[in-house]
């Protein structure tokens, strides 16, 4: 792990109350340079809190927070100045061109004329976006404006990358690109963080992540640390006739963890082969089986529940 | 809320903290790059006093006669009114742009939130947008005002200062409905900013003199903004000009000082939470 003195961001019992919602219960986090850290939740977490208040557009209720070194409540241009924020919604300008979108976002940040112009050409090719630099922002689509919104957020050359749940609503050929995007910027150093309830995401993308729920970290490590830790190498998927009742009883024995789904039973263990010969041995015949490797969904599911959160 | 403990600041808290970047300059540029391509917007705002001075200044004019000017010499009928209808377009023109403008861009674009994510503040915001319609306002009164010159309605060299005039009521103006617009849940809300306008711009002396009011109402529309504004510009096309006039001067100074902190205090509250 980085040594707190490089962290680009540090928060200790950071809080945020809005009204009587904690939405943030007091976190600590250390994300260091170069690294790409996801937040991890269900809605409702508190990520996209915990990322306003890094990104300086929410004042903390309580708790210490330092960005780039800088408190953001005393050094909020400052900071804003040196990152790149990607909303969880897109708020391109509608007024303006794609070109042009890049060009005036460049103009806040006091950058002249010229280099915002050889910056917007520049990015417009990393977006894949240079054919359409003369259109407006409307008729693109979802992914288009995605890719535009992120190199919109790299127009200052950013230290610090922050992107709330960028890949939400896009489809998968969308969705690999960006992460080829993301990825190409983490090689050239930008540190990113990122909320996301796609567990295939934060495993493709992050170094390290937190699990957030109700507003408090619940699990903290890099993924596979976090499937070592909360779940077990592989997971059997078994299937059984609904009206008859499965022998849970039986298969508890076999296995480290089951768990019991409307649909079927989720058996935890390090070789999901010999656990499927093992029940086979003892007479049991589900409709049907599956045997895969555990993912972050697992550890997701364990630890924030299955709960279903509006 | 309890904001964390900060080293105290020694100024006095009026603006909210790190709200200014001193950039407000970039949104005023975002603008005219906006309206560049929405010239025909920029037009008609022009022509809307143009044809209120045709229509009543010609039309009605021929019937009305003379008025009493500020110094009791007569003017044209026209004469009275365009220096009105100067005042109520300065007026006009930074409510449009300071309200439903704003608004939409506050609320369906979040315009302002994705500014936020840049070094720019609440104030460069405020200034930037109440700064553009300024412009807007000021482009629109050296148009009107070229054209009363045009058909004589400008008798004396004061009118020059009629300009600037008509920038600091569109400033004010611009700041106030800014604040407003903060306050506004809805579209609905907007029928407020109507009520608000509609009844100034006919009943504060534009189109007839303080006169024809009985003591109490004339009272009551001594009281309004536009009142403050016709007087100053009507003093200023006829060359009435005196001291007093500074009173409606520092009105809109007043004005302009609410309605700046307000803004910025009210986007801040309402952006940054």
């Amino acid at each position: 792990m980085p040594g707190v003195s490089d962290g680009l961001v540090q928060a200790r019992g950071l809080r945020k109350d809005s009204g009587d919602v904690h939405a943030v219960r007091g976190i600590d986090v250390d994300v260091g340079r170069g690294e790409v850290f996801g937040f991890l939740g269900p809605n409702g977490a508190g990520k996209s809190s915990a990322m306003r208040m890094i990104a300086c557009v929410s004042p903390r209720s309580g708790g210490t927070l330092q960005v780039l070194g800088m408190d953001p409540y005393v050094d909020g241009p400052k900071i804003r100045a040196r990152i790149g924020v990607v909303p969880q919604l897109d708020n391109l300008d509608a007024e303006l061109t794609v070109r042009q979108n890049l060009e005036v976002y460049g103009r806040y940040f006091g950058m002249s004329r010229a280099a915002v112009r050889a910056k917007a050409t520049e990015l417009l090719a990393f977006a894949q976006l240079t054919d359409r630099e003369g259109d407006e922002v409307e008729p693109l689509s979802g992914g288009m404006k995605r890719r535009l919104s992120i190199v919109r957020s790299l127009v200052n050359d950013p230290e610090l990358l922050l992107l709330d749940e960028p890949t939400t609503g896009l489809d998968p050929q969308a969705r690999h690109l960006l992460w080829d995007r993301l990825y190409r910027l983490k090689r050239q150093g930008v540190t990113q963080l990122i909320t996301t309830h796609y567990m295939d995401e934060a495993e493709q993308l992050c170094d390290r992540l937190v699990v957030m729920d109700g507003g408090l970290i619940v699990a903290e490590g890099s993924p596979a640390e976090l499937i070592g830790r909360y779940s077990t190498r592989e997971v059997v998927e078994l299937r059984f006739p609904l009206d008859d009742a499965p022998p849970v009883a039986e298969l508890e024995q076999l296995v480290e963890r089951l768990e019991v789904l409307p649909d079927r039973l989720l058996l935890y263990a390090a070789d999901g082969e010999a656990v499927l010969a093992a029940a086979h041995q003892i007479g049991i015949r589900p409709l049907s089986s599956l045997v895969r490797r555990s993912t972050l969904e697992d550890v997701f599911l364990r630890l924030t529940g299955r709960r279903l959160v509006d | 809320m309890s904001a964390p403990a900060v080293p105290s600041a020694p100024l006095l808290r009026i603006f909210p903290v790190g709200g200014y970047a001193g950039r407000s300059k970039m949104i005023m540029m975002r603008s005219a790059l906006v309206y560049r391509r929405a010239w025909l917007a920029i037009v008609s705002g022009f022509f809307e006093p143009v044809f209120y001075l045709f229509a009543m200044g010609q039309g009605l004019g021929t019937y009305v006669g003379t008025l009493p000017g500020p110094n009791d010499a007569p003017l044209s009928y026209a004469a009275f009114i365009a220096p009105g209808l100067l005042a109520a377009s300065a007026m006009n023109g930074a409510v449009f742009d300071s309200t439903f403008n704003v608004f939409f861009k506050l609320r369906y674009e979040r315009l302002y939130d994705a500014m936020l994510a840049t070094p720019l503040g609440v104030v460069d915001i405020a200034l930037g947008e109440i700064g553009w319609a300024l412009v807007r306002g000021g482009l629109y009164a050296l148009g009107f005002l070229s054209l009363m010159a045009v058909f004589g309605l400008l008798t004396s060299p004061w009118a020059l200062l009629a300009l600037p005039a008509a920038l600091l009521v569109a400033f004010a103006f611009a700041a106030v409905g800014m604040a407003a617009t903060s306050y506004m849940r809805s579209w609905q809300d907007f029928d407020l900013v109507t009520l608000a306008t509609l009844p100034m711009f006919l009943f504060a002396t534009t189109f007839y003199p303080l006169s024809v009011y009985s003591e109490p109402v004339q009272r009551i529309v001594q009281c309004l903004p536009l009142y403050h504004a016709v007087e100053l510009m009507r003093g200023l096309t006829t060359g009435a000009v005196d001291w007093s006039m500074l009173w409606h001067v520092g009105y809109f100074v007043v004005m302009i000082a609410i309605g700046v902190v307000i803004a910025a205090r009210r986007l801040n509250a309402l952006l940054l939470r």
